[in-house]
């Protein structure tokens, strides 16, 4: 893939994501576009017919990343797929990700008998693996190929519902430590598993952390110790994505958890995060996502610029969404002025960053 | 401090004057990221109970929403566009119980099923609940259904589309967005009055 090959600067892509993880400033700011459903367009196939085969789930990933110069593949399917390996099921839209389907923890009680699903043995997940091996071999370790797992502590949204979730999670410890169990190994399993495929890094979505969802203080509890356990055992660097959930009021305990980088949103000041998290936490974000839609090209500059100048300067800062995933209905347009954005205000060293 | 409120007041006083301000006041600070998403729906779910409970307390012709809305507008229900995730939509619908007022409660609900309960009901004033992008975006399909009825029933929307991108509500067609739930009480009361 010629486009994987250093920029006329010579730093690959990969280079450029581990410069800025080791907190130094790289030729740009790497880009994490994180297009998913995209591909499908490339492809000229509905979603569902997308996903139906991991080949093209490469060659979407592949098209894109030449479309956008972004600097990663993304093995990411949809949210839902974690639970089709659980007995659930996805179901299809075709203008948007699939949405779980009915929760495969009906009661409480169904935790007493639930048995971790075996990675292998889901005909969803092996397809993701493929998708990883065939992008592996194109990247030549000089593209990072991010994999994704659902956090064991946010998981249960979509096995059992979030309403149920809180519920369990208030009034019946014992059965949500039971439920975390299972779904750790389940999460360590499935991460290492793509890591094995040829992954370089696990984006570890966690919503359910975020202070957003949960206080600081029974984040402490549960999330950040299932966090710390898992991302532990993980063999590959992760990074620990709220999707639009706030970080700041936990920011501090983050680094204990083992994570290299962090997912922001867009609701918080990007400076303050920075200056929180300065050589301890790289953070990936906050493009507004949702507004994005509606964007002009001359929106998506001064977004772009905004945020290189909050959190550019010293490395240790990916551009990219805040939630993790492009939405079906952004312009191609939009994409395209990101990409420029970040070429024309993107370079190291940020000088204009200092002289605005 | 319930027994203290309830052994100097009547239920109705006790869950104007102590559950629902209590209830206002975790929405504020929801809004302003004070309060995180599981404590406005736990403070929610025991709010609901209390107000359960008083409301046993009281007589039918005590509660006058109660009573009120079986006749006269206005007519109000509540759903879920196109998800599973029904949380939202209780958070509102606990805010609404414990403000007195009756709220018809369609569930998950796809545009027609929607459009259909809300005209066989002659609902006034719907409520719709969203969490992904794409069922925020179907409330314009669903709108332009609706105006189709005389009189049109009055929109509000909420969850998170709305609150990412703060123009959304207006480009849907609804007539107001509830940021937080404790807002939906100031919504309906501006537009019961509009309607008026």
């Amino acid at each position: 893939m010629s486009d994987s090959r250093a920029s006329a600067d010579g730093m690959t892509s990969m280079q450029r994501v581990l410069t800025t993880l080791g907190h130094q400033e790289p030729d740009r700011v790497p880009l994490l576009l994180l297009p998913v459903m995209q591909g499908a367009r490339e492809l000229g196939l509905s979603i569902q017919d997308y996903f139906a085969r991991p080949e093209q789930v490469a060659e979407g990933q592949l098209r894109l990343r030449a479309r956008y110069r972004h600097d990663c593949l993304y093995s990411f399917y949809y949210a839902a797929i974690e639970t089709e390996a659980w007995g659930g099921t996805a179901i299809y839209r075709e203008d948007g990700p699939p949405n779980a389907g009915a929760p495969v923890i009906r009661r409480p009680e169904d935790i007493d008998h639930l048995r971790t699903p075996v990675v292998e043995d889901s005909p969803s997940l092996l397809k993701v693996l493929e998708t990883t091996r065939l992008l592996a071999e194109e990247a030549g370790g000089e593209v990072p190929i991010i994999g994704v797992v659902m956090s064991p502590f946010s998981l249960p949204v979509i096995q059992m519902g979030f309403e149920a979730y809180l519920v369990l999670m208030h009034e019946q410890p014992e059965r949500f430590e039971q439920l975390m169990r299972l779904n750790e190994e389940f999460c360590v399993a499935w991460g290492n598993a793509q890591v094995a495929a040829g992954a370089n890094a696990i984006c570890y979505f966690d919503p359910v952390s975020s202070a957003t969802i949960i206080p600081r203080e029974r984040f402490l509890k549960t999330g950040f110790e299932i966090a710390r356990r898992t991302l532990g055992r993980l063999q590959a660097p992760s990074t620990m994505h709220f999707a639009s959930g706030r970080a700041l009021p936990i920011v501090d305990l983050l680094p204990a958890t083992g994570a290299a980088a962090i997912g922001v949103s867009h609701h918080e000041d990007l400076g303050a995060l920075k200056q929180a998290c300065r050589g301890r936490l790289s953070l990936l974000g906050n493009l507004n996502g949702i507004a994005m839609r509606r964007w002009t090209p001359e929106q998506a500059e001064a977004e772009v610029k905004a945020a290189i100048a909050a959190a550019g300067p010293g490395g240790g800062f990916l551009l990219g969404d805040n939630h993790g995933e492009i939405p079906w209905q952004v312009p191609d347009r939009v994409l395209l002025a990101i990409t420029a954005a970040v070429e024309r205000w993107g370079r190291y060293p940020l000088h204009w960053c200092r002289r605005d | 401090m319930l027994d203290a409120a309830r052994a100097e007041s009547d239920p109705l006083t006790v869950i104007e004057n102590l559950v629902r301000p209590a209830l206002e006041e975790i929405g504020r600070r929801w809004e302003d990221g004070d309060c995180a998403l599981s404590q406005v729906y736990m403070s929610g779910r025991i709010c609901e109970e209390l107000v359960e409970e008083l409301l046993a307390q009281s007589s039918e012709s005590e509660i006058p929403h109660a009573h009120a809305l079986e006749t006269t507008p206005p007519r109000l229900a509540i759903a879920v566009l196109e998800d599973h995730h029904l949380l939202g939509k209780q958070i509102v619908r606990t805010v609404l119980l414990a403000a007195g007022y009756k709220v018809i409660d369609y569930g998950r609900q796809d545009v027609d099923g929607l459009f259909e309960r809300v005209r066989d009901d002659q609902i006034d004033i719907l409520m719709v609940s969203t969490l992904m992008l794409p069922a925020a975006l179907r409330v314009r399909v669903l709108m332009d259904r609706l105006g189709a009825l005389s009189p049109r029933p009055r929109v509000v929307v909420g969850g998170a589309p709305y609150r990412f991108d703060e123009g959304l509500w207006r480009e849907v067609g609804a007539d107001a967005v509830g940021l937080s739930a404790g807002d939906v009480l100031q919504i309906l009361e501006r537009l019961s009055q509009a309607d008026t």
